[in-house]
């Protein structure tokens, strides 16, 4: 009976977006956000990557509501899990071959890490993206030695001060040019590293905050006592 | 008559909603549940995508080679769906947290099996016995005396 009403609703749900969907124009020209976008976004922002334009160009106030929704996230998680009984036990080391390999995968995956972070304005990637692999390379060794654990002083100081450059930048838009998060200096010549301002700064914060609150979550998660 | 391609790939993204919303709905562990809506997510942010792609487009990615007449698909949907991933990771993990204090609590994430173990514990808390419910009649007199019920109504 539940479970035939759940069919029936779910039906009635993709009948709906079908509808919907049905009245899209597909493969029509980009709505007049997107057009705009494309037609001027390169020389308002100084980017290559436009998808990064509006990441943290037209849209990077959305980008900090959406940090702060992530830094919520992740206080929640830490308020919910509470604090890890000191006397319960943790999982013994994995064996040579694990240990090794994470060793040895630490410094390549945050090297690609940062390399996707920080050619953000250029090629498909950026902060978030990078982030997680960067969050990924730091998890890695955790997995390998649970019973080494990780500073979580640390994080909590890193993605603080990546949150708080983030508004600061902002707010020098703010003084300098009277909107908040405005791209600041020099657009440079496209295609450049050093190009779009600020931009590639924001990214990077982005990056470093994402990497670090995502390696907190995760490390939480794995940290959690197990039920008897 | 051939089905257009298009129309697939929406299916496809319809259908990978409804198959969550069905998950949620139908699954008894919570563990299920989570994952169903993960199933559902992932649905909403390809119809998300998919709303703003052209066949006959690049990424919208300057690299200087672009020929002429070709255009790029819309940048701004894809931005807003990087975002959205990022918030349900958070949101998934904060779900995951939750169910690891729930197996704590109760020992099990059945639905059912949980619902009855949480009326249990209201109950006890209400000082009602097990398996009554408060509004049921209580046995050969189900309301109070007279003087009783006039003293509730004047206080």
């Amino acid at each position: 009976m539940r479970k035939a009403a759940s069919l029936l609703f779910a039906g009635g749900l993709a009948f709906l977006l079908a509808v919907l969907v049905a009245k899209l124009p597909f493969g029509e020209t980009p709505m007049v956000l997107g057009k705009q976008v494309l037609a001027q976004g390169a020389e308002q922002t100084g980017t290559a990557n436009l998808v990064t334009s509006v990441v943290v160009g037209y849209r990077a106030y959305d980008t900090l509501g959406e940090l702060s929704i992530l830094f919520t996230a992740a206080l929640a998680l830490g308020l919910v899990l509470g604090k890890r009984n000191a006397a319960a036990p943790r999982d013994p080391d994995a064996g040579l071959v694990l240990r090794a390999s994470a060793d040895l995968l630490l410094p390549l995956l945050l090297v690609v890490g940062f390399y996707i972070i920080l050619h953000g304005h250029l090629t498909p990637g950026g902060g978030f993206q990078g982030g997680v692999i960067v969050a990924a390379a730091l998890f890695i060794p955790i997995l390998a030695r649970p019973s080494r654990g990780l500073d979580h002083g640390v994080l909590v100081w890193l993605e603080s001060l990546a949150g708080a450059l983030f508004i600061l930048i902002g707010l020098a838009a703010l003084f300098q040019d009277g909107a908040f998060l405005e791209p600041l200096l020099g657009k440079g010549e496209l295609g450049r590293l050093l190009s779009g301002g600020t931009l590639p700064l924001l990214y990077l914060l982005v990056g470093v905050k994402v990497g670090a609150e995502l390696t907190g979550l995760l490390v939480n998660l794995a940290d959690a006592e197990a039920v008897e | 008559m051939p089905i257009p391609l298009d129309t697939l790939f929406f299916a496809g993204a319809l259908g990978l909603v409804a198959i969550g919303v069905v998950g949620m709905l139908a699954s008894r562990h919570l563990f299920r549940v989570l994952l169903c809506l993960g199933l559902a997510e992932a649905g909403g942010n390809l119809l998300l995508v998919l709303s703003g792609y052209r066949w006959d487009s690049v990424a919208p990615i300057l690299t200087g080679d672009l020929p002429v007449g070709v255009s790029m698909v819309d940048p701004v949907p894809q931005a807003l769906v990087l975002t959205s991933i990022v918030i349900g990771v958070g949101m998934e993990a904060l779900a995951v947290a939750l169910l690891i204090r729930i197996r704590r609590a109760y020992g099990t994430l059945d639905g059912h099996a949980l619902l009855a173990r949480l009326r249990e514990d209201l109950d006890e808390r209400l000082g009602v016995a097990p398996d009554r419910s408060e509004d049921l009649p209580k046995g050969h007199a189900p309301f109070p005396a007279p003087a009783a019920k006039e003293q509730e109504v004047n206080p």
